[in-house]
């Protein structure tokens, strides 16, 4: 069994946003960066559990700058066997990222691919859909369970105000949400070993962009609490109706 | 040509659908053209989309069941015959798994989860949260084709014309790979991502057995409940009522939270709440800090009194 987890660098969610460049550019100034947190507890923990239950190897992949290897080494002291980042600028858009995840994955013939459901920074939610369409493999989105017997996968998936259960056959994509996977802390062995495990460099191939940032903002302020007196909830409600005009 | 995609679960058009049909027929009218709607699959009253700006019906029969590979097929397909420039689609778990690929089938740049209506002063510039409310980016799309999912609970649907005839999409249906086995989802409230009035608690409450009042509340204003992560954890409410980072991300238009400290994970997933109230007995919760309304009170007592206005107000 060939699994690929892809894994994304993100900003801490306890990140202070702000903006450079008049406000064209993410201000990268102090961040603290860590690997998004679907890809890393859910989609990269239950890609591990298979291979622990079936055998085969799992491989992750990165696009971005050589800044990324601190998050690649952490997929690999959690127990990948080897990583490939793809040698990219910071920021590209999803299709670019998706583009060279796709023609690393032609090469490789993976059995599962891995997404996290969203990033927790652009929570754009679009890659994996688009890897699966340039692989021409079934995708499923918001994964919250997964079992494999032989090469069919039967898969719980959160959809509005429920979940569906559905069978898929290897090759296929997902994007893993809360419940297919247990967070893994990293051993002091797994943090020694990932040393030695293979990271491979490759270039990326050419994308033309189709999406840019043509500026950033933050969200208007918000204004101060309204406290309301906890005996008169008459108060509330009739501010709820007449100022805030949601009920 | 702008081409609403209109998913329809179980065979039923949901305010997701006229949301996104109203935002088209918007965008139609500032690049000069009109709005088309397609369907996928056996669908109830179709034509009623017409009533939302939809100049026609489309629908492509035999593919009642979900795939996002074949549902981006025929979206793009039909994106092809009637030369549709603008691609919209609702930002649901259906239209998550289908943007990117549809995107890709018509070589079109793609931004999920748009807040606002294309500005083409300069080029064609859509809105979007990031960072999980924390941050507003414009993208410009800059290729001849646009696809876009639109946030909900962002485009009130409008009423701007009548029920239109359905016509066959005529496009060819591939064969699933995808085999549904079970749906599974609750009946007769409105799930937590289109709900318009949430009300939410957690650890607070103290014990499962002590969410009757937060369910009369709920249903005092007609609401959708909804529960902290420790609370889904711990299986005092089920799953799919977490909100926040790690459960669902929800804009209702007023999210009442009850004996909930407010954690940042917890406030990345209902931020963009329009109307937040908070009712918590400890004055330093972080949660007021993101209210417009706070009560400092026992919920236990607070609650109670809050359902009785309510009663009073909705007899009044």
């Amino acid at each position: 069994m060939k699994l690929l987890v892809c894994v994304s660098k993100t900003p801490d969610t306890t990140t202070k946003i702000s903006f450079a460049n008049n406000d064209t550019e993410f201000n990268t100034q102090g961040v603290q960066y860590i690997m998004n947190p679907y890809d890393e507890w859910y989609a990269l923990v239950r890609a591990l559990e298979l291979k622990e239950a079936l055998g085969g190897t799992v491989t992750t992949i990165n696009v971005g700058p050589a800044a990324n290897d601190t998050v690649i080494r952490k997929g690999l002291a959690i127990g990948a066997d080897d990583a490939i980042r793809v040698d990219a600028p910071e920021n590209c858009s999803a299709y670019y990222v998706a583009k060279q995840i796709a023609e690393q994955s032609k090469a490789g013939a993976y059995d599962i691919i891995f997404f996290g459901k969203e990033t927790i920074d652009y929570n754009g939610a679009q890659i994996g859909a688009m890897v699966a369409e340039m692989l021409d493999i079934p995708f499923i989105s918001y994964a919250t369970k997964m079992e494999l017997a032989a090469n069919t996968a039967t898969i719980s998936r959160d959809i509005e105000g429920g979940q569906e259960v559905l069978e898929v056959d290897t090759p296929f994509a997902l994007s893993a949400a809360k419940g297919l996977a247990e967070q893994r802390i990293p051993n002091m062995r797994g943090i020694m070993m990932a040393k030695r495990k293979p990271l491979n460099v490759v270039p990326p191939v050419d994308v033309t962009e189709k999406v840019s940032v043509a500026s950033y903002a933050l969200p208007p302020a918000k204004k101060d609490c309204h406290y309301i007196d906890a005996e008169d909830m008459d108060k509330l409600v009739e501010l709820l109706h007449s100022e805030a005009k949601v009920i | 040509m702008v081409l609403v995609y209109t998913s329809s679960p179980e065979g039923q058009l949901k305010k997701s659908a006229f949301e996104a049909v109203t935002y088209g027929y918007k965008a139609a009218q500032i690049i000069g053209t009109e709005v088309l709607a397609l369907t996928i699959g056996n669908v109830d009253n179709a034509g009623v989309l017409g009533q939302y700006g939809a100049s026609k019906v489309l629908n492509a029969a035999g593919a009642d069941s979900f795939d996002s590979g074949v549902y981006a097929a025929i979206i793009a397909d039909v994106a092809q015959k009637v030369g549709a420039t603008i691609i919209v689609i609702a930002d649901d778990s259906t239209g998550k798994s289908l943007l990117g690929r549809v995107a890709v089938r018509l070589d079109a740049g793609a931004v999920s989860g748009v807040k606002s209506l294309p500005d083409t002063a300069a080029g064609f510039v859509v809105k979007k949260n990031v960072f999980s409310g924390k941050a507003i980016v414009d993208y410009n799309i800059s290729s001849d084709k646009k696809v876009i999912s639109i946030a909900g609970n962002t485009f009130p649907p409008e009423v701007v014309g009548s029920d239109v005839a359905v016509e066959a999409a005529g496009v060819d249906v591939p064969a699933s790979r995808v085999r549904i086995k079970e749906v599974n989802t609750v009946k007769g409230t409105v799930p937590l991502p289109e709900a318009e009035l949430v009300v939410s608690a957690g650890r607070g409450v103290k014990d499962p057995g002590n969410w009757g009042i937060i369910e009369e509340l709920a249903e005092h204003l007609g609401a959708t409940t909804a529960c902290s992560r420790p609370v889904a954890d711990v299986g005092w409410r089920p799953h799919h009522e977490h909100v926040g980072q790690t459960g669902v991300a929800i804009r209702p238009n007023l999210y009442i939270a009850i004996g909930i400290s407010g954690a940042i994970q917890h406030l990345a997933g209902v931020n963009q709440s329009k109307t937040i109230v908070v009712i918590n007995k400890d004055p330093e919760a972080p949660f007021f800090k993101a209210a417009d309304y706070g009560i400092v009170g026992d919920l236990f007592e607070v609650v109670p009194r809050l359902n009785e206005a309510i009663k009073k107000f909705k007899a009044s």
